[in-house]
């Protein structure tokens, strides 16, 4: 019998929600540059100024950066003084929106200001994401995050799951409907590329981006007075895989299964889904994951394929769900994050709008 | 303006202690011996861990499996990154060796995409020189063969025990330090200090990273500071750095300088060390072609009186 998920203690919803045009390079902007139009942005939406917020928490990684402690210098983007209550994972900001989400369940914040950013530009995120990997068996021999990613696409061809014809048409179809995407990277017609590692060509790949993004959550009635239509989280949950992937079976994703059944996704009537699948492939394995069906509509952001930056893409999953909530175009909206080589974490959110 | 740019290389040599499965394996691999560990439901795990990954149980049985597999899923890699076991174009593999029910991520040395498929049979090809890590196992290559294969118990013990493993890792980065820095920095080449005046509070940041901490928005407006300023607290440094060519002791010292609402950072010379003092009068002294001051040095003012700085310490 599938766990019976909990019902949240307090209601708490996405209220506002704003990014970055995501780019290739920023070379003109720091960080905090980048960062700091979207946190006024969510701010000015709600009316709130940043004393108001009770529990700020971030999302970035110092192995993009190239640099410690980076998350501090970005802090200076929220007004951190007098000082704030504030907290940071080093992971992708849907994670910053658990913990603050939690923060809010247990009664001491009312509101929370979430942001995660990242700039892939300064190194190369292939190699860079290499040095997340077990350090005895995997990370001496620099497994890049295309050529993992291929493995997985290539087990599930074998399996009978895909074929590079189905990958194909993940990759246009993102593309396509990134063009109602102002801030989307990469869309429209992009021609079918060459391998960048077989079976994957270089339109089943994510692009390389910098950006960022910005929700903030609010409380019960908090919400109401803040947003027309808050986007309320029914549930969120996240669960973990085992790290090697030798042991795992790659044409599936247990953990992303769970954490929906725990958030409550099979509970609700889903109309829209907002996958982190920054591999064509991985959207194969989510789809069968989560059961969805062509009833669904997976990804009308354009989703990862059409613009990724590392540590902001998970959080703009819960940020684009979220706002096609706030109008009006979704009712319930599943939002799915991934952290980890081949799917190994997984992070699921349900969202709902009050009845029309 | 262009955005300033340079190149910035991250180097950590992680030293790590292996513990007595890993440590098992990897000498194992020195002495061309493949081990795994096998979990209470007697399932062989290679490459073995000392925990089980399902049930979390501690593991210890270890078992010699075979240098022969099966490939259970590839990728070809036409064009092999910087650190990568082979120089020429491989398959990523995952090998299940005979005697093993999981699968070893490595690479296999094949022509072409066109000779790989799933369920092909490999076996590993040794590395000549061998220093107990994963890269012992120079790559795996085709190889015919059944995969019958009757695993045995192993002691995991040989003579010399690897127990570290040292990984290097370099990660080689472009700096861009952004719009205000950029600023700055282009300033200090010309022999200028420059800061930004918070719009909201009015404060003047020096150096400018174009945002108020206080307020949490941007600044832009441009002052120039200095280039004078007063010492507001200092330390007396003991110890010499690596690849620093300056003598100890030397004073490192927070210095507000005229017009600006925070002290920045800046080592004082051209006065014996135990004379300096809160209050101190200083002025930057720029070296021939340098972008940046090297010190700073006392004006000869008259000291600044406390009242005057102390919002600044």
């Amino acid at each position: 019998m599938p766990p019976t998920p909990a019902r949240p203690v307090r209601d708490v919803a996405v209220v506002a929600f704003a990014q970055t045009d995501h780019r290739r390079r920023t070379d003109e902007l720091s960080e905090v540059e980048m960062l700091m139009p979207v946190l006024h942005q969510v701010l000015d939406e709600t009316g709130l100024r940043t004393s108001d917020i009770g529990f700020t928490c971030s999302g970035s990684s110092d192995y993009l950066a190239g640099r410690a402690f980076s998350f501090t210098m970005a802090l200076d983007g929220v007004g951190a003084w007098p000082p704030i209550s504030e907290s940071h994972v080093e992971m992708d900001g849907a994670w910053a929106l658990y913990e603050a989400w939690v923060k809010i369940l247990t009664g001491e914040a009312d509101t929370a200001l979430v942001y995660a950013y990242g700039k892939s530009s300064p190194g190369s995120v292939r190699d860079v994401l290499t040095r997340q990997l077990d350090p005895y068996y995997l990370a001496p021999l620099w497994p890049d995050s295309v050529s993992l990613a291929a493995l997985q696409a290539q087990a599930l061809i074998d399996a009978g799951d895909t074929d590079e014809r189905a990958l194909a048409s993940v990759a246009s179809r993102s593309r396509a409907d990134a063009r109602a995407n102002a801030h989307a990277q990469v869309k429209g017609e992009v021609p079918s590329g060459d391998y960048l590692v077989h079976p994957l060509r270089t339109t089943d790949c994510p692009p390389v981006s910098d950006g960022a993004a910005a929700v903030i959550l609010a409380a019960g009635d908090r919400a109401r007075e803040l947003c027309s239509r808050p986007a309320w989280i029914r549930g969120i949950d996240h669960r973990i895989e085992a790290h090697s992937l030798g042991v795992r079976d790659l044409t599936d994703s247990p953990s992303t299964r769970l954490a929906a059944e725990r958030a409550g996704a099979y509970e609700v009537r889903l109309d829209t889904a907002e996958l982190h699948a920054p591999f064509t492939s991985q959207e194969v394995v989510l789809r069968k994951a989560l059961g969805l069906g062509d009833d669904i509509t997976v990804n009308p952001s354009g989703g990862a394929l059409a613009a990724n930056p590392i540590m902001a893409a998970g959080l703009l999953r819960i940020g684009e769900a979220a706002a096609r909530i706030h109008r009006g175009e979704s009712d319930a909206a599943l939002a799915h994050a991934t952290s980890g080589p081949c799917l190994q974490q997984n992070l699921v959110a349900v969202l709902e709008g009050d009845p029309r | 303006m262009p955005a300033l740019k340079a190149p910035l290389t991250v180097e950590f040599p992680f030293t790590r202690s292996l513990g007595p499965v890993q440590s098992a394996f990897l000498t194992g691999l020195r002495h061309r011996t493949l081990l795994g560990v096998r979990t209470t439901s007697g399932e062989v795990l290679v490459p073995p861990t000392e925990y089980d990954p399902v049930t979390a149980e501690e593991l210890r049985d270890l078992v010699e499996v075979a240098p022969t597999g099966t490939v259970t899923t590839w990728a070809w890699n036409p064009s092999p990154r910087p650190f990568q076991p082979l120089a020429t174009p491989f398959a990523w593999v995952l090998v299940k060796l005979d005697g093993a029910d999981t699968a070893l991520l490595h690479v296999l040395d094949a022509p072409g995409p066109d000779h790989l498929r799933t369920g092909m049979r490999v076996r590993v090809r040794w590395a000549e020189e061998r220093t107990g890590a994963i890269t012992d196992i120079a790559c795996f290559e085709p190889h015919e063969s059944t995969n019958k294969h009757e695993v045995s118990v192993h002691r995991g013990e040989f003579e010399d025990m690897t127990t570290l493993l040292t990984a290097p890792a370099r990660l080689d980065y472009t700096y861009t330090p952004g719009r205000a820095p950029t600023d700055y920095l282009t300033a200090l080449a010309d022999h200028r200090i420059v800061g930004e005046r918070c719009p909201s509070c009015q404060k003047v940041y020096v150096p400018p990273r174009g945002a108020c901490p206080t307020c949490g928005i941007a600044t832009a407006e441009q002052v120039e500071v200095g280039p004078s300023g007063t010492v507001t607290t200092f330390c007396i440094v003991n110890i010499k750095a690596k690849n620093l060519d300056i003598d100890v002791p030397y004073v490192y010292a927070h210095i507000a300088l005229d017009g600006a609402d925070l002290a920045l950072h800046g080592r004082i010379a051209g006065i014996p060390y135990d004379e300096v003092r809160m209050g101190l009068r200083v002025e930057p002294v720029w070296t021939d072609g340098a972008r940046y001051p090297d010190h700073y040095r006392p004006t000869g003012e008259p000291d600044a009186d406390y009242d005057a700085y102390k919002e600044l310490i």
